[in-house]
C-alpha cells in the first residue's frame, strides 16, 4: 500500500495530473472545432504515469518522450503556454512552430524534443546517461516509450548499452495495451514487458500505472539506484489511454467491458478520492486548484490564438546550429 | 612539421582534441587496443586507450543503433562524441538515428538543441564484396542538418577532423580504406604520407583545393578518385589535354565557387566519384552548374562514377565497376571532342 506524501507534494501531484487532463481535453475540442492544424496523439488517462515518474526530478535531470508527449512535457515543467502556442503553430511555441505536437520539449527544463519514431529515444537516453556519467553529474534521464517500442531493435540496443555501462537511465514503458490499433496479445508472447529486464541483467518492475503513488514509489527506487551509479531500471506501467491512438481513431478495436473496467480506475478520480478520504486535502482546496488550472488553460488558448505566426522564411533557419540556413 | 599517414593524422587529431577538451570522447566497436583489442578496425584509435582509459575510448557492443543514438544523446547533453563505424556500410543499421534524430534535433527544437557529434565511416571498394565496399556520400548529402566531409590527405585529415570535432552540428567523416596508409595493408592502396604541421590548426568546411592546375578540363573528384584523376591528368598532359583537378574536401557545405572559377578558364566539367552514378553527389554538382552557370560550359557535363551495381567481389570485376585511371582518361578525350 502506498503512503500518501506530505501535503504540498500530494496536492502538487494532483494539480499536475489535473493540468494534463484539462490540457488534453481542451486540445481535443480545439481539434474538433478545426481550430488547430496537424495531428494529435493524446495522453489523458495516463496522467499517473507522467506525474508519478517526473514529479521529483529537477530541471537538470533529462526526459525523452514520444509521439504522445504532452503529459510528460507538462509534468516535467514545459509551460502550458509554450505548449499551447506550439499546438497553434505560433512563433512563440516551445519549438517556434518547427516541432509541432509530436516534438514538443524545452531544453531549459531538461526536455529534449519529443521523438515520433517509436523506440527512437531509447538509445538517445542511453547516450544522455553516458554523458552524465562522463561529466560526473549525478543527474538521471527518463526514457518514456510504449508497449509497441519494446519490440523495436532500438529498445534492445539502447537498454543493453545502458545496462553494461551502469548508466543513470530509467526506462519507463507505458503499456496501454495497444500499439495504435493492434493489441499486445498479438505482438507479445510474454505477459509482462518488465520481464525483458532480466535479459539485460537489470531490475524490471511491473507497476499499476493508474496509481500515481505506486508509480512515484517505484520511480524513487529506480532513481536512487541510478544516482548511486548502480545502473538503469525498466519500469512497466500498466495503463490505458482514454482517447484513440490519434485524432481520427474511434477505438473500434477496444471492447466496451475493457473500456469500462479501465475508466472505472481513472487515475485522476482515484487520486482525488484518496486525497479526500485520507484528509490530505479538502474539497474546497481541490476545487480551488482546479479552477486555477482551468483558468490558466483558457488563458493559454487566448494567448496562442493571439500570438504571431512565424514568418514563412523562418523555415530556412535552424537547420544547423551556427548558421541556420541550409549549407 | 612532421610527415605521416592519414591514419596517424586522424589519430593525432583525436588525441589532441581529447587533451584540449575533456568532453570529447570516442565510442565504437573494437576501438580500444587494451587487452589485445584492435584500436579500431583500421587502427585509427590505436594507442589512445593508454592515455585516455576505458571511459573515453569506449568499446561498444555490435550495436549500431546504440552507437549512433548514444552519440546523439551524449552530444545533446554536454559532451562531444566521436563515433567509429568500422565500415560505412553499417550506416544503414543506424539510419534512423542519423537522419531522423541527429540531423533534425536542432531544427525540431526551433534551434534550441545542438548535436555536436562526429561519425567516422570508412568507404571504398577493397575486395570485401558488396556489404563492406560502398561509397555512401550521396545518401547523406541529401539530408539537411548533416555536414559531410571527405579528407584525402594527411594534412586535410587532421585539420578537417579537428574542425568536425569542434563543430556544433553532426558531421559525417568519410575516410577511404585505400588511403589510410596504416598497418592494415589494402590491395591497391596509395601512399598518402604527407606533411602535417605540429602546431594546432583547423581547416574550415566549404573550401575546396585545386590539386593540379590546368586549362582544358575541370575535374572535380574526391577521396581515391582525386588521386586517380591526378594520375589521369598526368597521362592526358602528354596528349596535350590540360586538366585542373579540384578536391572538394567537404561535400556539405560544398564550395561551388572554386569550381565556377575553374570553369571560367576551362569551359569543361568532369566529375569523378566512387559513389555510384545515379544520384551520386556529382549529380547535384552537375545540376547546380547546369542551373546556374550553363553559359560557362563549352561541352556537356561528364560524370565518371561507379556503375549502378552492388560492388562485386572478384577483383577483376571490382576494378571494372569502380572508375579507373583509363576510364577517366577515356572520358576526358571524349569530353574534348564534344
Amino acid at each position: 500500500m502506498s503512503t500518501m506524501p506530505e501535503h504540498s507534494k500530494a496536492v502538487g501531484m494532483y494539480e499536475s495530473m489535473y493540468l494534463i487532463r484539462k490540457y488534453e481535453e481542451r486540445i481535443y475540442y480545439l481539434f474538433l472545432e478545426g481550430t488547430m492544424p496537424g495531428s494529435i496523439h493524446q495522453s489523458h488517462g495516463q496522467e499517473a504515469s507522467a506525474v508519478g515518474v517526473l514529479y521529483d526530478l529537477s530541471p537538470s535531470d533529462y526526459m525523452a518522450s514520444t509521439h504522445r508527449p504532452a503529459g510528460h512535457d507538462l509534468a516535467k515543467g514545459v509551460s502550458v503556454e509554450s505548449m499551447m502556442c506550439e499546438m497553434f503553430a505560433k512563433s512563440n511555441g516551445c519549438c517556434h512552430g518547427k516541432g509541432g505536437a509530436m516534438h514538443t520539449g524545452d531544453i531549459d527544463v531538461g526536455v529534449i524534443p519529443a521523438n515520433a519514431i517509436v523506440g527512437g529515444n531509447i538509445p538517445i537516453a542511453a547516450g544522455i546517461g553516458l554523458s552524465f556519467k562522463l561529466q560526473k553529474k549525478d543527474n538521471v534521464v527518463v526514457s518514456f516509450f510504449g508497449d509497441g517500442a519494446s519490440n523495436e531493435g532500438a529498445f534492445h540496443e539502447g537498454i543493453n548499452g545502458a545496462a553494461i555501462w551502469d548508466l543513470p537511465v530509467i526506462f519507463v514503458c507505458e503499456n496501454n495495451l495497444y500499439g495504435a490499433s493492434t493489441s499486445i496479445k498479438t505482438t507479445l508472447k510474454i505477459e509482462n514487458i518488465a520481464d525483458r529486464a532480466a535479459s539485460y541483467g537489470i531490475p524490471g518492475e511491473v507497476v499499476d500505472g493508474n496509481d500515481v503513488l505506486a508509480v512515484n514509489e517505484a520511480m524513487t527506487r529506480a532513481v536512487d539506484r541510478a544516482r548511486k551509479g548502480e545502473g538503469p531500471t525498466l519500469l512497466e506501467l500498466k495503463t490505458y489511454r482514454i482517447p484513440g491512438h490519434s485524432r481520427s481513431d474511434a477505438c473500434a478495436y477496444r471492447d466496451d467491458a475493457e473500456e469500462e473496467a479501465w475508466f472505472a480506475r481513472d487515475p485522476i478520480k482515484l487520486f482525488r478520492s484518496k486525497l479526500l478520504e485520507t484528509g490530505t486535502a479538502t474539497e474546497e482546496e481541490i476545487a480551488k486548484i482546479e479552477a486555477a488550472v482551468d483558468e490558466r488553460i483558457e488563458a493559454s488558448v487566448e494567448l496562442a490564438m493571439n500570438s504571431p505566426d512565424p514568418r514563412p522564411e523562418e523555415a530556412l533557419e535552424n537547420v544547423y546550429w551556427d548558421g541556420g540556413v541550409q549549407a | 612539421m612532421s610527415t605521416m599517414t592519414i591514419v596517424e593524422a586522424l589519430n593525432r587529431a583525436i588525441a589532441e582534441e581529447m587533451r584540449r577538451d575533456e568532453t570529447v570522447f570516442c565510442l565504437g566497436e573494437d576501438i580500444s587496443d587494451a587487452n589485445g583489442g584492435y584500436g579500431g578496425a583500421f587502427a585509427v584509435t590505436r594507442g589512445l586507450h593508454a592515455e585516455f582509459g576505458d571511459e573515453r575510448i569506449l568499446n561498444t557492443p555490435i550495436s549500431e543503433i546504440l552507437i549512433a543514438g548514444a552519440a546523439v544523446g551524449a552530444a545533446m547533453s554536454g559532451t562531444r562524441p566521436i563515433a567509429d563505424l568500422q565500415y560505412g556500410d553499417f550506416l544503414f543499421c543506424m539510419m534512423d538515428q542519423m537522419v531522423n534524430q541527429a540531423a533534425k534535433m536542432c531544427y525540431m527544437s526551433g534551434g534550441r538543441v545542438k548535436v555536436p557529434m562526429v561519425m567516422r565511416a570508412p568507404v571504398g571498394a577493397s575486395t570485401r564484396g558488396a556489404q563492406h565496399a560502398q561509397s555512401l556520400e550521396g545518401f547523406f548529402t541529401h539530408v539537411p542538418g548533416l555536414k559531410v566531409i571527405c579528407p584525402a590527405t594527411a594534412y586535410d585529415a587532421k585539420g578537417l577532423l579537428k574542425s568536425a570535432i569542434r563543430d556544433d552540428n553532426p558531421v559525417l567523416v568519410f575516410e577511404h580504406k585505400k588511403l589510410y596508409g596504416g598497418k592494415r595493408v589494402e590491395d591497391g592502396a596509395l601512399s598518402t604520407i604527407g606533411e602535417v604541421p605540429d602546431e594546432d590548426y583547423t581547416i574550415p568546411f566549404g573550401e575546396a583545393v585545386v590539386r593540379r592546375e590546368g586549362k582544358d578540363i575541370t575535374i572535380v573528384a574526391n577521396l581515391l578518385m582525386m588521386y586517380r584523376s591526378l594520375e589521369a591528368a598526368e597521362k592526358l598532359e602528354k596528349e596535350g589535354i590540360s586538366c585542373e583537378v579540384i578536391d572538394p574536401r567537404t561535400l556539405v557545405p560544398f564550395d561551388y565557387e572554386t569550381v565556377i572559377t575553374s570553369l571560367k578558364k576551362t569551359g569543361r566539367l568532369m566529375i569523378v566519384h566512387e559513389d555510384n552514378y545515379n544520384n551520386g553527389w556529382g549529380a547535384q554538382v552537375a545540376a547546380y552548374i547546369a542551373e546556374n552557370e550553363i553559359y560557362l560550359l563549352d561541352a556537356p557535363i561528364s560524370r565518371i562514377a561507379t556503375y549502378d551495381v552492388p560492388i562485386p567481389f572478384a577483383p577483376i570485376m571490382e576494378n571494372f565497376v569502380v572508375p579507373s585511371v583509363d576510364r577517366i582518361v577515356e572520358g576526358a578525350r571524349k569530353l574534348m571532342k564534344a
